[in-house]
């Protein structure tokens, strides 16, 4: 195509301008929606810019021209044809209230094999706990396997000083930021085939299962439920949600009974991911502080019986809100395939 | 002519306009990462330094605080510059890398949360192997966290006026004798010929006399063959000057006095990173 190049290019780049300018207002302010004049315009504008690089794309002499013109059309391209959700201003309250659980429950297929998967490993590490003793050290990580649990409770009992004294803070970061560690990884390794999902799903049914058994087993039941359930009402179910996430990532790559192309199925899920990981991160914050400040409390600093019943409590509140919070806002469908 | 080694990645849109867009390679953006990961560590020890006074006030609040502000850097530096920056770190702006949507949409925010969170996988063993293999096996040289975001890193290439004053100046053009053919030469050389002949000419004194002229030779060949002019305007002519004069075909500016080819540093601002 031969075109009279300087008219072409002093006719055209009022026009270029003008496109220019209105993505550097819709890329400021993503929220502002335009009106329908300035939109029917904008899409003029797009079209004839795509128009120009078309009939200047095999010009030689004018490579930065082309290039401009595609870095307009390619910007102008993403605005007209994205068709998911403008990122809206952040409403922390009704993402936690709302969303949050609308995803769980979204996915609770997913949930439901998160927890048997870790009830499989709770399983296995009880029975390696009862019949192969031995195993404790390598199925109770942090120092459980060094000490009998009787043992534990009789110095946690009898203890004269606050071992967390000055360290408490210290000691709920820690367990805030490790936990999420774990959470993020475990729901990363669904890019596995969700292979790795399961396998850190079921290592910490593995954990959970030895130590149950081994408390239980030398009469130290009750040390135990109020040990673990004030925080592993909260931090139990995250990982599992964190096991969601991960085996919902995994089934997308799989993709069985479904005909969209993967990158559509990623697509699908991005979303969901993330609000389920943050999620995720809301609750492991709550388990940190009370694992760090209530948990390690034992009798007769706090009665066994308040601290089972303070975990009851919350793992009932949580359900409740899992399963019922939002329910009225938002209609839910069923995605998973 | 040698094909180009650039991975591109070509978006067609609806209106039948196709834009290329040209992938960062696996070791730029190793590169992008070992300066964002410096850049982390140093502000992060710096903060971490800084956070250690409230120990005035509790050494254990310091630490907890501390433990924070190290794991929210760690995590927060690469969302949040990929999301204000609109797909840029530090590490990337320096190496001119950018993330994008692999179908050239607006890039959202759960991509770039799902991207730079499977980090964690990308990362195993030791220093991105997983995600370093990744990269050389996918032909968009993606990671695993680009896969599951469905996320492209392109390099934003400089954009330069090519400088062919030095190339052209006082020199008479024995095509100019002929403008019908000048504008069928115009209109059958390609952009990359174009760019290519520009290059050979401005970096001809770098090369040593028996590969230059043979390059030139194959070039001249190349360009001879696109437009046949009239022998007596150029069988005295040199490969080097015809090639000298193709450019200047190509690349002067048309003379009509009342337009203006748009200026390069026009064209350059809207195309630098926002």
């Amino acid at each position: 195509m031969i075109i009279d190049l300087p008219k072409f290019l002093a006719t055209e780049q009022p026009f270029w301008d003008e496109l220019n300018e209105l993505l550097l207002k819709i890329e400021a302010d993503p929220q502002k929606p335009l009106p329908l004049e300035r939109l029917r315009r904008f899409h003029y504008l797009y079209e004839r810019t795509a128009a120009d690089l078309g009939r200047i794309s095999t010009f030689a002499s004018e490579p930065d021209t082309r290039r401009y013109l595609e870095s307009l059309v390619a910007r102008a391209y993403g605005e007209i044809h994205e068709t998911r959700e403008k990122p809206y201003r952040l409403r922390p309250w009704r993402w936690l209230t709302g969303t949050f659980p609308q995803t769980f429950r979204r996915h609770s297929r997913a949930f439901a094999l998160a927890v048997a998967i870790t009830i499989a490993g709770v399983i296995f590490g009880g029975f390696a706990t009862m019949f192969d003793p031995d195993s404790r050290h390598v199925t109770m990580p942090f120092g459980h396997d060094q000490i009998r649990p009787s043992e534990r409770v009789a110095r946690e009992e009898h203890a004269t000083r606050d071992r967390l004294a000055g360290e408490k803070a210290t000691f709920s970061s820690y367990l805030m930021t490790h936990n999420t560690q774990v959470s993020i990884a475990t729901m990363a390794l669904g890019m596995t085939w969700a292979v790795g999902t399961i396998i850190m799903l079921f290592y910490n049914g593995v954990i959970l299962g030895a130590i149950c058994v081994d408390y239980i087993a030398d009469g130290q039941a009750k040390f135990l439920a109020g040990w673990l359930l004030p925080h592993g009402s909260f931090e139990i179910p995250a990982i599992l949600i964190a096991g969601q996430a991960g085996l919902i990532l995994g089934a997308a790559l799989i993709g069985r009974g479904n005909r969209q192309p993967l990158a559509e199925r990623l697509r699908a899920i991005a979303g969901d991911l993330v609000t389920l990981i943050g999620g995720v991160g809301v609750m492991l914050i709550w388990a940190g502080f009370v694992e760090s400040f209530f948990s390690q409390y034992h009798e007769p600093v706090v009665p066994y019986t308040a601290k089972i019943l303070f975990g009851l409590a919350e793992l009932i509140g949580l359900s409740l809100f899992l399963w019922k919070s939002g329910a009225r806002s938002a209609p839910e469908t069923e995605v998973q395939k | 002519m040698s094909a180009s080694r650039t991975s591109t990645l070509t978006i067609r849109t609806p209106e039948g306009i196709a834009f290329a867009l040209q992938l960062a390679s696996p070791v730029s953006r190793f590169l992008a990462w070992v300066v964002d990961i410096f850049l982390v560590t140093s502000v992060l020890s710096v903060l971490g330094s800084l956070v250690m006074i409230l120990g005035l006030v509790s050494v254990d609040l310091a630490l907890a605080v501390r433990i924070f502000v190290y794991f929210a850097g760690q995590i927060g530096y690469w969302l949040a510059g990929e999301w204000f920056w609109r797909g840029q770190t530090f590490g990337k702006r320096l190496l001119r890398l950018r993330v994008v949507d692999a179908n050239g949409l607006r890039l959202q925010f759960s991509q770039v949360v799902i991207r730079n969170l499977l980090r964690v996988v990308d990362s195993l063993p030791l220093f991105y192997l997983v995600g370093g293999a990744t990269t050389l096996l996918n032909a968009r040289t993606q990671r695993l966290g680009d896969l599951a975001a469905n996320t492209v890193v392109i390099r934003l290439p400089r954009v330069e006026q090519p400088d062919v004053t030095q190339i052209l100046a006082g020199k008479f053009n024995s095509l100019r004798l002929h403008p019908h053919l000048e504008a069928r030469l115009r209109q059958r050389i390609s952009p990359g010929e174009a760019r290519l002949a520009v290059q050979a000419l401005l970096r001809r004194d770098e090369f040593e006399p028996a590969p230059r002229a043979e390059l030139f030779a194959r070039l001249g060949a190349h360009f001879r063959s696109l437009v046949e002019f009239p022998p007596d305007t150029v069988e005295s002519l040199t490969d080097e000057q015809y090639l000298r004069n193709v450019v200047d075909t190509v690349f002067r500016p048309r003379t009509r006095e009342t337009t203006a080819k748009p200026a390069a540093a026009e064209l350059a601002s809207p195309l630098e990173p926002g």
